[in-house]
Order: C-alpha cells, then sequence, then structure tokens
C-alpha cells in the first residue's frame, strides 16, 4: 500500500468519520485524497479478526453513484460489458468499465436500486416499480475519471448523481450477520450474497448490500454522513465488530484473489488477460454494442498473451508489486500485487504471466532485491470464499 | 556498555570492538506486525549509511541503514525462525547483527537514549 500515498493529490480532504477513527486509535495516512485509516492495533490482528469475527472498514472514499431515468441501463450497457437490463432490482453485478482499446478504466458494482412504490387504496394506485434507477459503487482514486467518463457518454435523458453525502461502512467476517441482525432485526434474513436493500432504520435511510471486498459473507451501508458516527458506533458496540484499517482491507482481498484497481486492473489490461471474463455476460459478448468490445473480443478469440494467476512464494521474504516474474533466464511476467499472507502465513501475490506458463502448478521463480524465490502458480482465491449464497 | 542511538530509529551497543545493532520500539511500532528480516552476509563490509538490512513487514519493505561502517561478525538467526522478534523484543532479542567497529568517532554525533526519546517526542 506504500505507493499510494504519492498518488495522492496536494489537497487531502477528510471524510464524515475522520474524527471517529482519531478516537478508535487508527493511524491515519493519506490515500485516494482522503486522509483514511491504515491500521488500529495492528494489521495482522486485524486481519485475523476480520476472518474470525467481523471488521468494520470505512470505505467512504469510494465514489457513490446513482444513474436514473427510463434509459439508465440501456445507456450503461453502452459503456459496461455486463448484462445490466436483465438485472432484477435488488440484485447487483460486478463489473468493468472498458475504453476504446478494451483497456479497463475501473471496475465497479452495479446494483438495480429501482425502487417499488407501495399502492395506496385511497388513491386507487397498485404498487408498481419506480424509475429505472442503477446504483454504483466505483474505486476511489478512479472516482472523478469514472464520472466525467460516464457524463461524456451517457445520453442526456439520463441523470448521473454523485451520492457525495454518504458514507460507505463494510461490515464484514464470518460474524458480520450476527452482529448486524441484532442491531436491526429481520432487514438481512433473506438476503444472499450480491443483493442489496433499503431499510429505513429509525430516521437513517440506509441501503444494505450483501458484498465486500474479504472473500468474507458481510455487507457495504450506505448512509448519509451525518449518521455515520452513530451507526459506526452502534455496529462497534456488538462484541463481534472492530474497525479495521486498509492495511488489512489489502491483506484480505489479496488472500481473496481479488484485484485492486491501479494494480492488478489498469488501461493497459483487459478484463480477458485479467481474468475477469465472468464480467462479461455471454448475450453481451455476442451482441456487442458496448466501448471495447471489439478489441477485447479480438482478445477472446486469440487468446491473451498474459494472464493474472495466483503465486504462492516459497520461504517466507514476500515478493511486492513491479517484482520480476521469470522461468528460467526469460522475464515472463511482473508482480501487480504481493505481500504476506497472514491466514496462511507465508508470501502470496499476483501477477502476470505469459499465458503458455499461467497453468496451475507452473514453477517460476521470482526476484526480489537480486535473490530468485521459487514460486508455483496457485488457484486464486487463496483463501475460500464463505459468501452466503443461501440454500 | 554503551548504547546510541540514531535518527533512523537504530541502537547500537558497543562493547569493545563490536557493535550490536537493532531497530528501536519507536521504530518496529512504525513498521507494524514484521513478517521477514533481511540480514546481511557474515563478512560482509558494509559502508556507514548504505543498506544493511530489509524489515519486511505485512505492508511495506523498509531498508536498514549501516549506523557505523564495519564488517559483520555475526547475524541474529533466531529472527529466522520468528521475525516477530523484532516487535516483541527490538532493542533486546530482536537484534539484527553484530558488527566491527572501524573507527570510533563514528559515534560522534549520535544520541543517547535520553536524546533520541526527546527526538522521538518532537516527531
Amino acid at each position: 500500500m506504500s505507493d499510494e500515498t504519492e498518488d495522492t493529490i496536494a489537497e487531502i480532504e477528510t471524510l464524515p468519520l475522520d474524527a471517529w477513527h482519531r478516537r478508535k486509535g487508527a493511524r491515519m495516512v493519506p490515500f485516494a485524497g482522503y486522509d483514511m485509516p491504515i491500521q488500529y492495533e495492528g494489521i495482522v490482528v486485524e486481519h485475523n479478526w476480520t476472518r474470525q469475527q467481523a471488521g468494520l472498514f470505512d470505505v467512504s472514499h469510494m465514489g457513490q453513484l446513482m444513474v436514473t431515468g427510463d434509459k439508465a441501463a440501456e445507456e450503461l450497457e453502452k459503456l459496461l460489458p455486463g448484462a445490466i437490463a436483465s438485472l432484477k432490482p435488488g440484485k447487483v453485478r460486478y463489473s468493468l468499465l472498458v475504453n476504446e482499446d478494451g483497456g479497463i478504466l475501473d471496475d465497479l458494482m452495479v446494483t438495480n436500486a429501482t425502487p417499488w412504490i407501495e399502492g395506496d387504496e385511497e388513491a386507487g394506485t397498485e404498487g408498481h416499480w419506480g424509475d429505472p434507477a442503477y446504483y454504483l459503487v466505483v474505486n476511489g482514486a478512479m472516482k472523478w475519471d469514472d464520472i466525467a467518463h460516464l457524463r461524456e457518454h451517457l445520453d442526456d435523458d439520463v441523470t448521473l448523481t454523485h451520492m457525495d453525502e454518504h458514507a460507505l461502512i463494510a461490515l464484514q467476517g464470518p460474524n458480520a450477520a450476527t452482529a448486524l441482525n441484532r442491531v436491526m432485526r429481520n432487514v438481512i434474513d433473506d438476503m444472499v450474497f450480491m443483493e442489496s436493500v433499503c431499510h429505513d432504520f429509525g430516521e437513517w435511510p440506509l441501503r444494505i448490500t450483501r458484498a465486500g471486498y474479504t472473500g468474507e459473507d458481510g455487507f457495504e451501508i450506505s448512509v448519509p454522513a451525518e449518521f455515520a458516527e452513530s451507526l459506526a458506533d452502534r455496529l462497534c458496540a456488538e462484541i463481534e465488530v472492530r474497525p479495521i484499517g486498509l492495511g488489512a482491507r489489502d491483506s484480505l482481498r489479496l488472500e481473496a484473489g481479488l484485484p485492486l484497481y491501479g494494480h492488478d486492473i489498469t488501461t493497459e489490461t483487459d478484463p480477458v488477460s485479467a481474468d475477469l471474463g465472468f464480467a462479461l455476460s455471454k448475450k453481451r459478448r455476442e451482441q456487442g454494442g458496448w466501448m471495447g468490445h471489439d478489441k477485447v473480443m479480438q482478445v477472446l478469440e486469440s487468446g491473451p498473451l498474459q494472464k493474472r494467476v495466483g503465486l504462492a512464494i516459497e520461504g517466507r521474504m514476500p515478493a511486492r508489486e513491479g517484482a520480476p516474474i521469470f522461468s528460467g533466464d526469460t522475464q515472463v511476467g511482473r508482480i501487480t500485487s504481493g505481500g504476506f499472507s497472514p491466514t496462511l502465513e507465508r508470501p502470496i501475490a499476483m501477477g502476470y504471466v505469459d499465458t503458455a506458463l499461467a497453468q496451475e502448478g507452473t514453477e517460476l521463480e521470482v526476484e526480489v532485491r537480486n535473490k530468485r524465490l521459487p514460486a508455483k502458480v496457485a488457484p486464486l482465491p487463496f483463501v475460500p470464499h464463505r459468501y452466503h449464497r443461501g440454500k | 556498555m554503551a548504547r546510541y542511538f540514531t535518527d533512523e530509529h537504530e541502537w547500537i551497543d558497543v562493547e569493545g570492538d563490536t557493535a550490536t545493532v537493532g531497530i528501536t520500539d519507536y521504530a518496529q511500532g512504525q513498521l507494524g506486525d514484521i513478517v521477514f528480516v533481511e540480514l546481511p552476509d557474515v563478512g560482509s563490509v558494509i559502508d556507514k549509511g548504505k543498506d544493511a538490512a530489509v524489515v519486511e513487514s505485512v505492508k511495506a519493505a523498509s531498508d536498514v541503514y549501516a549506523p557505523i561502517s564495519g564488517e559483520i561478525m555475526e547475524t541474529n538467526d533466531a529472527l529466522e525462525d520468528d521475525p516477530a522478534l523484532v516487535n516483541t523484543s527490538p532493542e533486546e532479542n530482536g537484534w539484527f547483527f553484530k558488527m566491527t567497529i572501524g573507527d570510533k568517532s563514528q559515534f560522534d554525533g549520535l544520541m543517547d537514549e535520553a536524546a533520541y526519546k526527546t527526538f522521538c517526542d518532537g516527531l
């Protein structure tokens, strides 16, 4: 995470929970233009707590956008390779913004946030779906570029709202549901992974999405900034919940094999090489009509030159972003994220290697400070996902 | 035995012609959980200010510079199996290496414990 600080713009802003983090003893660092908590007690303790209990993460730096209008789905499908029009209200999909060259501009979550309007017997109206609305969560460091890209390419009939007065709090871990259920009953009972609901918790209008970036079951809760501290306090009052910093967020997502934008995926990588083919829905591959379709299809047909893989590194010395990967004397790739896995207690990494060498079990070497470390292509995730997919 | 401190948060114990080097409690607190320590080769000669060791925490790798010039006599093997010793006992069991002291004037300008404490309080 160390190099993110170099990317920061001169003006560092504060997020709604800034004072709350400081009171909790966080060490704050500049990240994506904001002062963010890198850790509280320590990365390893926080990491393990999240894997065993539940961690609260402030991810308010991320961009929360609402795209509304009759043509919202149709318009979004021009920029996203996923099936948005067939996404049912309350469902969530992982997607990508792809540029003309097939490069990845950002990765994001799209929720069909179309509201259900209750019927009114007196007025003689029946319950019905309201105006189509799509809730997007994009990367903090990319949100301004994303907004500009969306504004440029979405039709004028569609409205894009930056929900910059909302905080976003993630609650992640095997006990996240237990804790959240105690705070607000009967809200998440029927929810499974990649579903989203709106819930008025007293006067707080929340959007609760069962998803996250740790590989664990968990939720992301969008809350008006003015109520963010109270919500964080309510959640942290539960015995299972502790605040967790960005340091552990990074090691958790690496174990879960989830790519980090700007590192594992960039405009230099395409969805196929990045092994994110699942974000290209079958129908939309065939039909096209989305930016970058031609280029991405070319890669799909000819096969990518390189592929994103997991690497298990022998020994204890971590190999980090930028480390070259070798097969014999030939450089065959580069590490894009790497570190020490607290769960597995050994170094793990992700990187790109020549496609011929991307099969599981391929023996390679990684160079760190002029030393060659044996490494093996390993399946992702390194630590199994434990999403709540229901029965 | 005299103990000196550098503004790079290293401590140096001087005993006769040998200096034992480690990083301070303040430094380990800043680095966080240490998962690996790369130590210099015994017999290598390192100049003051040059890379002598690398400390890997979960989040990043940090260089440790030689606080004085000299030859590496011994390294702390215990750190290989238990790098977290640097967190739990930074100024005792978590020492990094022992080196010869070429020239005692190298200690001029280093801090004693009280001066180092004042230095850290000012950070």
